[in-house]
């Protein structure tokens, strides 16, 4: 097994401004294999958008280090892509503009210029290549966000809750949209979330994660095949054994209420 | 009454013109050469009406039509006109206002044609003076507020200087610019760099701490380098309040053209108006303010367009 991605004894402290330590990620090792996607789940406070940012290269470990391909990561670059849950378009460019964004940076926009259209095409944004990212919806400035990041090539797709201000029937519709371009791409995709619902749906693998000590619980193997059935027996055991984990969590991590 | 509005400005017109011509001028009133007065009133009146129809021409194309411009405008222009029919009435006609400091307006649109030579000359000299002011107030300001927005050192350094500095009112610097700068335009060239430099400086520091920090994040995800990072995301980013410190530093410019043109000055618009004054030819003076209304007008409207383009994605926030 090649693992595209390795956690090693990742750890995060930072310091507040008390000058109180606080662990924001306590030792994590994880391998993720090429192509699969990943859901990050638990609580806030978990340490699981730590990971993603250090994996990003926004953010360095204090202790450990991250590989992509045996590569250890010290900044960010173009073969991880990044979506927020802000979608975090630019305001003054249009959405032809923003997604051209990364290929521009990179001198790559002369030769790759056909790229642009078949992205916009590939989210189902066509026709909106000079509408400015306040006249559209949330779900499109999120698509125009997703594609932003796909347009790089990257090898692995990170993604921090970015379905989390969508409504329900947009965010049901662009789950849909993330297994289709994960497969037409052929990507890893590792993704926050706070919806146990959503993890079960989307991942190959979920990684259940709990506070204080913020660290990995469980690391649970979906083998339900796609498209899945949220009614499926097997995904609702699934989903009921998350919530039991992470339930189990809580409790443990605030005793104040056992008196 | 509905019909009646679209006609309100020529019945002041009318109005207006019987009182021009046919009423007699006061003797103590110095004569013009030329009925200016009565003249502009026709000329302005008629190229009202000219664009009015046009544009209501125009407006029946368009898919939404705005309210008729005639209706729109025209008790506006009428009362303009009723404005000066009552100046005319109070300076020329009667001498009621004291007749040395207001001066009938036939001699002051007449000096706006007649000294049109001298004035054009000192425009040309303040726009020049603005021109180089402004632009190296604004080129230095924008580059040292980049700096101070990017560069924890430059902060260090620089920030404590511009809050000595910048508050200083650039008219003061008078006295020891005149010793540094042989040439009394440069040295008001220097003092309109200073009245820009200011609020640019403050505003593109300001506007640069302010971006997301998530668009920078984004950026360097997509694989932006330092450079791109400042020119493509730093500073479209803070163009809104880059925009503003410019929008500051010209009115404060005006200002301080004004002053500097009075001191050791040959030419410009303010040394105009200053001389004029001195010279007890009121109808000069207020010929030279007309002029730098005007001149100001159009220089912030042109702002203000260029504006409208460049921030275009982002919604108005002055109206001008």
């Amino acid at each position: 097994m090649v693992s595209s991605i390795r956690f090693d004894n990742v750890k995060k402290t930072f310091t507040t401004i008390d000058g109180e330590k606080v662990n924001a990620l306590s030792g994590v090792n994880l391998e993720i294999e090429q192509g699969k996607f990943i859901c990050l789940i638990g609580p806030s406070g978990c340490g699981k958008s730590t990971m993603l940012r250090i994996l990003a290269g926004l953010d360095t470990p204090s202790e450990g280090a991250v590989y992509l391909n045996d590569k250890k990561v010290t900044k960010p670059g173009s073969d991880r892509g990044l979506v927020f849950q802000d979608p975090n378009l630019f305001p003054w460019l249009t959405i032809y503009d923003n997604i051209a964004f990364g290929l521009k940076a990179r001198g790559m926009f002369k030769k790759r210029r056909g790229d642009v259209s078949d992205f916009m095409e590939l989210v189902g944004l066509k026709g909106f290549e000079r509408s400015f990212p306040h006249q559209l919806s949330g779900g499109m400035c999120q698509r125009a966000s997703l594609a932003r990041a796909l347009i790089g090539n990257p090898q692995a797709l990170l993604l921090d809750e970015p379905l989390g201000a969508l409504d329900a029937f947009t965010r049901m519709n662009m789950q849909d949209e993330l297994l289709r371009i994960k497969k037409e791409q052929n990507m890893t995709m590792i993704m926050v979330t706070h919806d146990v619902d959503e993890a079960v749906y989307l991942a190959d693998q979920i990684v259940v994660m709990t506070p204080r000590p913020a660290k990995i619980e469980k690391v649970l193997d979906v083998k339900l095949s796609q498209p899945r059935d949220r009614n499926n027996p097997e995904f609702i055991r699934l989903r009921s054994e998350i919530l039991k984990i992470l339930d189990f969590a809580g409790k443990e991590a605030t005793p104040e209420y056992n008196i | 009454m509905k019909y009646l509005r679209p006609l309100l400005p020529l019945l002041s017109l009318a109005a207006a013109e019987i009182v021009a011509l046919a009423v007699p001028d006061s003797p103590l009133h110095q004569p013009a050469n030329h009925p200016y007065f009565a003249v502009l009133l026709v000329v302005v009146t008629a190229l009202y009406y000219i664009f009015a129809l046009l544009s209501n021409h125009f407006a029946k194309r368009r898919k939404t039509p705005r309210e008729h411009p005639l209706f729109y405008r025209a008790p506006f222009l009428a009362g303009v006109i009723l404005f000066g029919n009552l100046l005319n009435i109070f300076t020329i006609k009667t001498a009621i206002f004291p007749v040395l400091y207001f001066p009938s307006l036939d001699r002051v649109f007449g000096t706006l044609v007649e000294d049109r030579e001298l004035i054009t000359k000192c425009i040309g000299f303040s726009l020049g003076i603005l021109l180089k002011g402004v632009l190296g107030g604004l080129l230095v300001g924008f580059f040292t507020g980049l700096a101070i927005g990017f560069s924890k050192t430059a902060e260090y350094w620089i920030n404590p200087l511009i809050r000595i500095l910048g508050p200083i009112p650039s008219t003061a610097w008078i006295p020891i610019l005149l010793i540094v700068f042989t040439e009394a335009r440069n040295a008001s060239a220097f003092i309109i760099g200073i009245s820009v430099w200011f609020p640019t400086v403050v505003l593109t520091s300001s506007g640069i701490a302010n971006v997301k920090n998530s668009y920078f994040e984004v950026s360097s995800t997509l694989g932006a380098g330092t450079f791109y990072k400042i020119f493509r995301i730093g500073v479209p980013a803070a163009m809104p309040h880059i925009f503003l410190g410019l929008f500051n530093g010209i009115c404060g410019s005006f200002v301080a053209l004004m002053t500097a043109e009075m001191i050791g000055a040959k030419y410009g618009i303010g040394w105009y108006v200053n001389f004029q004054k001195e010279m007890m030819a009121y109808a000069n003076v207020y010929a030279g303010l007309i002029v730098i209304a005007v001149m100001f007008y159009l220089i912030i409207t042109l702002l203000f367009k260029v504006r409208n383009r460049v921030l275009g994605w982002q919604k108005g926030v002055i109206k001008w």
